[in-house]
């Protein structure tokens, strides 16, 4: 390994292209579901998709809204006219020997993101455009043949270019972690990483600092974390810069990374480079889109985490915090909700729940929160208020929330976690609890100015009230009755 | 030849048998390369049973083996898809079906509609309708001569530089090549996207007007389709008409020469006024399609792989899959154009071919628009000859192209051209003119044809 005193001399150079999956029922071009999970291997396929002869591709509209979304969400423009062009190879998972896709005038032109570094800044990623293609099937290999399925040809997709704005490993993760958010608020896909929803190519090259050419690259394929994102830039910096300290070249070529090894391997060089032939697709008009047209698309785009960011402030959380929560729109709404209609406490209160209970860092989580109805969570902020459940048990209760919709007093009063703040009732514990003789040494503590002796005495009250009892109550009450006493 | 009000009416089963049995009767033709009986027998009991009714009920027709049918194999004249059976029908069909028409069966063709004599067909040529030792033209020579020996009154084609107009020339019957998205492409095997369109072959200007006012229209299954606008028409007012000057030339055989100024003559005399005019960009048409379609045709081609359905070589790697399976699917023809195609399309060549003829095609398109801005018609031979002989060039290419010259360009501009029988040669072999007109006129161009049908 290449010391980091060596690494410091180098700079990294990044640039991203995300393939995103469109949120659409349909297919790009024929009227197949665009679900594959948990379908038989080409149940999903329609004699489009499957390339038949004769067959002619129908532009899904829906497809187009969401990308005009996508722009939006990029802060990109949106081309008037964008036409469809095919990309040409032969592989088994490509039906039609081309691939539709965007090669001379996609639909999103420009914009950026801006994604939040973990010390608070910022980095800003030039979009260069964004194209709708095709997906292609998938292949399966055995040990004397290999199976095809085209279940997933033919969903649709935006390929995502970035410029090369990126220059650490951490910023780009930021950026693949940002892309994600805002392709999942602004609903144009499903995020789903696991099944592939977004995949990324890091291209990266190395250079010494303050060089004004950049090195050469090599595009890491097919990343499907943000994790493995930031570990394979970072490996291959440190592998590029290595090779340079030995006063090798680096070769421009695709590699592919290994989540289990950490690394990245060579798959083929620019040698290999296929010739795809594009040439404009005569069998799909032009999409026209007027001004008007794109304001509409654009109009009920959701809320973006850049807004929740900026409504959050008053909340004071810990940037952690924030992020974690926006690790899913849906959290995102509900404490804004929140925030709207109980107030910023009450908002603080279900912020910090939500983050000790869900994990921002395991992108891959099934959900566990299904009940994303505000009220529950409004109603316990409140009970914490009043002192009516201790923050222990608000914590138990809001468990129980995140999959029930029911009322939290019901859960407190079922699961015997209402505090009792009635005097008289603590009071009469009290008594029993200096009666007892392991209280006397701490009678006698506290007679002699060791405050903090009082602490045992509140801990039996909780113990005999079975933690019911209000502990700031019990503490008061405590001293009064002692005063009385003596 | 037959016609469609012959078939109307009377028993749809001793139609279809009557149009099978000539079938069997014309082999020799080689005109037809499959049979539907058992379709088309029970389609036609259900006509006379009055399941089925419609402006073409129990009439028989036969499609170009490149539009998909139930029943029985679509080919398009290839090895590749030899025993291809599809799950589907095109637009087309299924619109003459909802009219009660009935498929008996599918029309030779040269392979993937790669040609101009039918001599490309996998599974041998289509004789002349009149000369046995002569072509039938092409690509599609199995629906003319299907139309002229009489076995169906109407045949579909497909007509992406020529092949509906000039084996509708060479046999004598009439062909439209209808303005590009009047019929949907869908469930036709693709040739050239950008200039692809299907028309019919008939005996006469009205049934072919009928014929193309059921199969016309917008198609949700394609996007090019034009808004319905075909409606069957008279025509009472004069035309101005102009021959275009640069189709008349020496090159041009004599006899087609005389016969499309007799036809000339014959509208002058109905009164329409007609003019000699320049198409200057003519010349270069042929070199601007035989860039731009087998560009397209190697694109369209790609998805003949053996993976998924037609031919599969025994391979033992995926190379050898897809080199063998083409190898053997593909005529000498489609390897031609696929591998011009794949050269025009291929990085450093792009600009300077298929990009610069599609410079070139789009001045052609601006030239037609300026010369239809005066004219309501424009006439050419629709071939520089008649009908040549089987293998006369089939060992030269560039003369088989050059057969398309008249053809091509209103193929590549988009625009409405009929072919229609004018006259005959010495020999007595058919010669027809080709009538071109604005897009969506081609309602106008078979009634401008009507007028001086009788007489020729």
């Amino acid at each position: 390994m290449v010391s980091l005193e060596i690494l410091d001399k180098y700079d990294m150079t990044i640039g991203i292209e995300c393939h995103v999956q469109l949120a659409t029922m349909s297919k790009l071009f024929s009227g197949a579901d665009n679900n594959a999970n948990d379908k038989n291997p080409n149940a999903a396929t329609s004699p489009i998709d499957f390339g038949l002869p004769g067959m002619l591709p129908v532009l899904n509209h829906q497809a187009i809204v969401l990308a005009v979304r996508a722009g939006k969400a990029l802060n990109a423009d949106i081309a008037h006219v964008s036409r469809f062009d095919r990309k040409h190879y032969f592989y088994p998972d490509l039906p039609k020997g081309y691939q539709i896709s965007q090669m001379y005038q996609p639909i999103i032109i420009g914009g950026y993101v801006e994604a939040p570094l973990l010390d608070g800044t910022t980095v800003k990623v030039r979009i260069h455009h964004a194209h709708i293609e095709e997906d292609a099937g998938k292949l399966t290999h055995h040990s004397d043949f290999s199976l095809v399925d085209l279940n997933r040809a033919g969903t649709p997709l935006i390929e995502v270019v970035s410029e090369p704005d990126i220059h650490s490993a951490a910023a780009a993760k930021a950026y693949a972690t940002e892309l994600h958010r805002l392709m999942t608020f602004a609903g144009v896909t499903h995020g789903d990483l696991y099944h592939g929803n977004m995949r990324f190519d890091v291209n990266i090259s190395v250079a010494l600092k303050g060089a004004t050419e950049l090195g050469t690259r090599a595009e890491i394929k097919n990343l499907n974390s943000f994790r493995s994102v930031e570990k394979a830039a970072e490996y291959e910096f440190s592998r590029q810069v290595e090779l340079i300290e030995k006063g090798e070249k680096i070769v421009q070529e695709t590699r592919g990374w290994d989540d289990a090894t950490g690394k990245t391997s060579s798959q083929r060089s620019k040698e290999d480079a296929q010739d795809y032939r594009y040439m404009p697709d005569a069998d799909i008009p032009p999409v026209v889109l007027s001004v008007e047209d794109i304001a509409a698309m654009q109009a009920d785009v959701p809320l973006l985490p850049a807004y929740y960011r900026n409504v959050w402030k008053k909340l004071t959380l810990d940037r952690s915090v924030t992020e974690t929560l926006l690790s899913n729109q849906k959290y995102a709404t509900l404490i804004t909700e929140i925030q709207h209609t109980a107030g910023d406490d009450a908002a603080r209160h279900a912020a910090h729940w939500f983050a000790s209970s869900v994990s921002a860092i395991d992108e891959t989580a099934t959900m566990t929160v299904t009940n994303f109805v505000a009220d529950g969570y409004i109603e316990l902020a409140e009970m914490v208020e009043k002192n009516e459940v201790s923050s222990t048990a608000a914590k138990d209760i809001f468990v129980h929330l995140l999959t029930d919709n029911i009322s939290p007093r019901h859960i407190a009063e079922a699961k015997n976690l209402l505090q009792v703040s009635d005097e008289s009732a603590i009071i009469a514990i009290i008594d029993e609890v200096l009666a007892d003789p392991v209280s006397a040494q701490s009678v006698v503590d506290i007679k002699a100015g060791q405050d903090k002796a009082i602490g045992f005495l509140v801990g039996q009250v909780m113990k005999k009230s079975a933690g019911k009892a209000n502990p700031a109550l019990a503490g008061q009450l405590i001293r009064r009755r002692l005063e009385e006493l003596s | 030849m037959s016609k469609i009000s012959n078939f109307v009416g009377v028993s749809a089963r001793k139609n279809v048998e009557a149009a099978i049995a000539k079938a069997h009767a014309n082999e020799s033709f080689h005109a037809l390369l499959s049979l539907t009986e058992t379709r088309a027998l029970e389609r036609a009991d259900a006509v006379d049973r009055g399941e089925i009714s419609g402006k073409l009920a129990g009439v028989p027709f036969v499609a170009k083996d490149n539009f998909l049918t139930l029943g029985g194999t679509t080919t398009a004249a290839s090895k590749f898809l030899e025993n291809f059976a599809a799950p589907l029908q095109a637009t087309a069909i299924e619109k003459l079906e909802a009219e009660g028409a009935i498929c008996i069966g599918k029309a030779n063709l040269d392979a993937f509609a790669h040609g101009g004599s039918t001599e490309n067909s996998a599974f041998g040529p289509t004789k002349h309708a009149f000369d046995q030792e002569r072509v039938a033209g092409g690509s599609s020579g199995g629906s003319a001569v299907a139309v002229a020996l009489g076995i169906v009154p109407f045949a579909l084609g497909t007509d992406t530089g020529g092949s509906i107009r000039q084996p509708a020339s060479f046999n004598g019957v009439v062909g439209v090549k209808p303005t590009y998205g009047t019929v949907s492409r869908y469930g036709v095997v693709a040739m050239a996207s950008s200039t692809d369109t299907i028309g019919v072959l008939a005996s006469c200007t009205d049934d072919a007007a009928l014929v193309m006012s059921i199969i016309s229209g917008k198609d949700t299954k394609d996007m090019t389709t034009l808004p319905d606008f075909f409606v069957p028409t008279k025509l009472d007012e004069k035309k101005s008409i102009g021959v275009i000057k640069e189709a008349m030339t020496d090159d041009v055989d004599p006899e087609v020469r005389r016969v499309t100024n007799e036809y000339v003559e014959k509208l002058r005399t109905d009164g329409h006024e007609v003019e000699e005019v320049s198409l200057s960009l003519l010349k270069y048409a042929l070199a601007i399609y035989y860039i731009v379609v087998p560009a397209e045709i190697s694109s369209n081609l790609g998805r003949y792989d053996g993976i998924r359905y037609g031919k599969r070589a025994e391979a033992n790697r995926l190379r050898e899959v897809y080199g063998s399976s083409r190898d053997q699917g593909f005529m000498t023809e489609n390897k031609r154009r696929i591998m011009i195609g794949s050269y025009v399309l291929s990085s450093g060549f792009f600009d300077a071919y298929y990009l610069q003829a599609q410079k070139v095609r789009t001045l052609l398109i601006n030239e037609f628009n300026a010369l239809l801005t005066t004219f309501d018609v424009l006439i050419t031979p629709v071939a520089p000859t008649p009908a040549f002989i089987l293998g006369e060039n089939t060992n030269d290419p560039i003369k088989m192209y050059l057969s398309d010259v008249m053809t091509v360009p209103a193929s590549l501009a988009g625009l409405p051209a009929i072919s229609v029988p004018a006259g005959k040669n010495e020999q007595g072999l058919p010669i027809g003119v080709q009538l071109i007109g604005k897009r969506r006129d081609d309602a106008l161009l078979l009634a401008l044809a009507k007028r001086i049908e009788e007489e020729v």
